[in-house]
Formats: structure tokens, C-alpha cells, sequence
């Protein structure tokens, strides 16, 4: 990654030293690893959980262990998911297999490119890395207070994620997604034969496979959290931030403890 | 919440969102060239996979005692044809099958020959590409041992093996394997499961056992065994029945 895209004085990249700093009316937020990794990843997970409901439908039961078929107990046993759901629409799971495997390695060596450019231009250190302020238990209680009152940070205070954003980041990044690959690796003979502790980190291919299944839905939980927050904090600023890079640094509340407006 | 954005709307416009976007991808792919693009990961996982193992990693081989309790059945459970009702009702003693193509000295075996010959007992997890799994012990003959009492050739580069179910329309069901599966250790013609002679679910009288595949390569009901230096000659071309129907991958380690 070449040099730091910003030129401006206060950006995640450089946080503001001193909270009397002025802020800028628009801060270049996102950079171009960051902006090219959520899309990315946006299509993958779109491609990857619909087609992934589609194999799901091929057999739609979930086991413990190394083996699992009909005659054996499912702790979850449900219709297929409709139409409206799937890819393709209709029952193929031959095609549902080709959308799925192709976008998984689109997937797996995006992520892994980001996670190499992000170490390399310390966006992991300087924006998602817990800081020592963000883990006092009156900080984080009062960023739950605040979430759950939907009052969102202004000035400086907007311009670094949150606990709880971090939180849901690193979750997402460093364990859902690690998890949904290797697991979905276990499910593959030839790559048990390859490497054979990927059954045993998770204690069989049809253990596996269930946790792949309740990864993918915890994704789509943090998705539409992710969206709220998104709609509820300013939709056309954070689009076109995630887009453009630039960000509309929204005004600082007045300093007085009362949210009543 | 900001006005523009009702629940109504934003219901609505979700769902209308997926639909199209799912209805796109649908269209997508059936785009020659897109569906092309995207078939080519197979290739992808393929070489990966490979790169990976060790041409002679063996799938995880269980304890007898980790076995399910019952084996399912998939895809033909009978054959129900009259040729082998005949086959059945003798126990198969009449059975033969050939491996020819391109090797010096075509053979021809039943049952009592397969089983004077050194056997191979491997308890192995069977994956579906339906996504279920069942565990069981199998015996049978290594397929290295019979392609070089055949003398294969050196211009093999597959083995098809051809079935005697009928998948509708006389067309038999088949499958094939390069030569790298084909010499694995843990690749046998198997004719016993969980210490008892093949059901016919599962694939009486013979059967392929190839470890690090999904279940559709494991061809059940075995009577002709072709070794081929190119898969396009042979039937729809592709290497496999669902391959050729249904667009299936032909590397089915993934």
C-alpha cells in the first residue's frame, strides 16, 4: 500500500490527539483496501449465503459428529427454504455448488488480502484494535446506553469506530469468517485427506456443517444490524463514505448530558 | 428513524431487492460465458487440493465401532433390470466383469477370483454431496493391483467405470477417475460392507471405493472397468453421468 491517502489532520489513521482539535467538515475515512474489501465481501456473502441455502435444501437436516444421515438423530430438521431464498430459485444443487465454490476462494483470498494490506497499513492496529479506554466496563456500558438510545457520536468522537463496532468487526473478520472457511474446508473429503486435524478441530465433517450453518446466519444477524445502524445513523453519508472514501463528519451534540433535543 | 424510510418501504424494497438480485444471478448464469467462468473453479479447487495433499494422503480411516448404525442407500437402490434380477437371484456367481481399453492383457473376473486376491478392510467416512455422511467398513481389492495385472498402458489417464443401472432412456450410469486416484492405496473395488457381501443398496455385487470423493463418484453395480487416455470419447464427455445431466463437478474432492 502506498502512502497514507489522507492529508488530513484528524482521520482514524491519526486519531485526534486532544479532543479540543478541530474536526473537519469532510475526513477521507475509508481507505481504498477497505472500501474494496466490503464490496467484495458484500457480493460474496450475498452469493455465498443464497447458494449456500441451496445445498442446504439437498439435505436440509443438521448433525453432531463424524456421520449424520436419515436414519440418524438431527438436532435440526426443517422444510427447504422457498425460492425467494435460494440460488438458483428453483432446486439445482449442482449449479447452487458452482456459485457456492467459486465465490467461497473469491471470498477466502479476499479476505486474506485484506487482512495482509490491513496489517501492512495498520488499519487493524490504529482502527479495530481494542484500546485500553475502549474496555472499561463504564465505557462500554455507556456506548450500550447510547446504542440503545440510537444517539450516535459527532465531531472527533465520529470519526473513530465504537466498542461495540469493534467488537462486531473483529467477531466478523478474525472469528465468523475464519470459521465459515474451515469449516467449510472439513466438509470437503479431499481436503480432510490434506489436512486431517481440520475433523478434529471441529470434531467431525457433520459437526462442521452445522456450525457452517450457524455461522452463515449469525453473518446475516451482524448484516442487519449492520444495515440498521446504517439506516438509522445517516444512509447517504455512510454509502457514499464507503464509496467515495470521504465522510461528512456530523456535528458534534451540544456538550450538555441531556440527549433531549 | 429518519423519514424517508418507512418499514413498509424498507420490507418492501428488501424483498423486491433479493428477487431481482436473485432473478440477475439466474440470468447470469446462463450466460455461456459467465457459467464458463464460474464452472472454472472446480479447476481452482483442483489444483489447490492437490497442492495440498500428498498424492498418497489417505482419508481418515475410523474404528469399526465408530460406524452409523445404518448405512444409507443413494441414487439407483435397485436396478431392477432383468439381466441383473438373473445376477441376484444366484448370488452373483455368474457375474463377471471386464477391465479392457488401453491395457496389454484384458482380464475378465467374478467374485471368487476377487476374493483369492490380497484384499484391503478401511472403515471410512462416506461424504454425499447432498451433504449427509455415513461411516462404514468396507473390503475389497485395490484397484492399482488390478490395472497392473491388466498391464495398463502408459498412455492411460483414466479409469471409467461402467454400471449396470439404467438412469433412465438406457443410459447407464458411469463414472471416472484420473490415475492419480486410481493408484491411491485407499482406492478399491469393494464387494463387502460392515463384514457382510454388498447389498443391493449399496451396490451388490462390486462397487468403487475412492476415499477423497464426494459419494457420486463411487460407481455401484460394476461390470465393465475402461481405461482411456481422454474422457471426451467416452459418452457425454464430461467423465461422469450427473456430470453430463446435471453439470456436476468431475473433481468431486471438494
Amino acid at each position: 500500500m502506498a502512502a497514507d491517502p489522507s492529508p488530513l489532520p484528524s482521520t482514524p489513521d491519526r486519531p485526534a490527539e486532544a479532543p479540543s482539535a478541530p474536526v473537519p467538515d469532510r475526513v477521507h475515512r475509508h481507505r481504498l483496501s477497505t472500501r474494496l474489501w466490503h464490496w467484495t465481501s458484500v457480493l460474496c456473502v450475498y452469493v455465498l449465503f443464497t447458494s449456500g441455502l441451496g445445498i442446504f435444501n439437498a439435505h436440509p437436516r443438521l448433525y453432531w459428529g463424524h456421520y449424520g444421515a436419515n436414519a440418524d438423530h438431527a438436532w435440526l430438521e426443517r422444510a427447504p427454504f422457498g425460492s425467494l431464498w435460494t440460488l438458483p430459485a428453483h432446486y439445482d444443487l449442482a449449479l447452487s455448488r458452482r456459485w457456492h465454490l467459486a465465490f467461497a476462494l473469491i471470498l477466502a483470498f479476499a479476505l486474506l488480502a485484506y487482512l495482509l494490506w490491513s496489517l501492512f497499513n495498520r488499519h487493524i492496529a490504529r482502527d479495530l484494535a481494542f484500546r485500553r479506554s475502549d474496555l472499561r466496563p463504564a465505557a462500554i456500558w455507556r456506548e450500550i446506553k447510547d446504542h440503545a438510545r440510537l444517539r450516535f457520536p459527532g465531531g472527533a468522537a465520529a470519526l473513530r469506530y465504537n466498542v461495540l463496532q469493534k467488537a462486531s468487526y473483529i467477531g466478523v473478520i478474525f472469528i465468523l469468517l475464519p470459521l465459515l472457511i474451515f469449516t467449510g474446508l472439513t466438509m470437503s473429503p479431499g481436503m480432510d485427506a490434506a489436512w486431517p486435524w481440520l475433523v478434529d478441530l471441529f470434531g467431525g465433517r457433520q459437526s462442521a456443517r452445522s456450525i457452517h450453518f450457524l455461522c452463515a446466519w449469525a453473518l446475516v444477524l451482524f448484516m442487519a444490524v449492520h444495515l440498521l445502524m446504517v439506516l438509522l445513523a445517516g444512509p447517504l453519508n455512510l454509502l457514499g463514505a464507503m464509496l467515495s472514501g470521504w465522510y461528512r463528519v456530523p456535528r458534534e451534540r451540544a456538550s450538555a448530558p441531556d440527549p433531549r433535543p | 428513524m429518519s423519514g424517508i424510510f418507512t418499514r413498509r418501504m424498507l420490507l418492501t424494497g428488501m424483498t423486491a431487492g433479493a428477487a431481482s438480485l436473485l432473478a440477475g444471478c439466474d440470468t447470469l448464469a446462463r450466460n455461456a460465458e459467465f457459467r464458463k467462468a464460474l464452472f472454472s473453479a472446480e479447476n481452482m479447487h483442483k489444483w489447490l487440493q492437490r497442492a495440498l495433499q500428498n498424492r498418497t494422503a489417505l482419508a481418515r480411516e475410523y474404528r469399526p465401532e465408530d460406524r452409523s448404525p445404518t448405512f444409507r442407500g443413494n441414487g439407483t437402490l435397485n436396478p431392477n433390470t432383468a439381466e441383473y434380477k438373473a445376477l441376484w437371484r444366484e448370488n452373483f456367481t455368474n457375474w463377471r466383469f471386464k477391465i479392457d481399453g488401453l491395457v496389454e492383457r484384458p482380464l475378465s473376473l467374478g467374485l471368487a477370483q476377487l476374493h483369492t486376491m490380497p484384499n484391503r478392510i478401511q472403515t471410512t467416512r462416506h461424504d454425499c454431496v447432498e451433504g449427509w455422511s455415513a461411516i462404514g467398513t468396507w473390503r475389497g481389492v485395490p484397484l492399482a493391483l488390478l490395472l497392473e495385472a491388466a498391464r495398463i498402458s502408459t498412455r492411460a489417464r483414466y479409469i471409467v467405470f461402467h454400471c449396470m443401472d439404467d438412469m433412465g432412456g438406457g443410459n447407464a450410469y458411469y463414472e471416472s477417475i484420473d490415475m492419480v486416484d486410481a493408484l491411491h492405496p485407499q482406492t478399491i473395488l469393494a464387494f463387502a460392507l460392515n463384514d457382510k457381501p454388498l447389498s443391493v443398496r449399496n451396490g451388490a455385487p462390486l462397487r468403487l471405493r475412492v476415499e477423497r470423493h464426494l459419494g457420486y463418484k463411487h460407481a455401484k453395480y460394476i461390470h465393465h472397468v475402461e481405461v482411456v487416455a481422454d474422457l471426451r470419447g467416452v459418452r457425454g464427455g464430461k467423465g461422469g453421468f450427473w456430470e453430463d445431466v446435471a453439470g456436476y463437478e468431475w473433481y468431486a474432492g471438494i
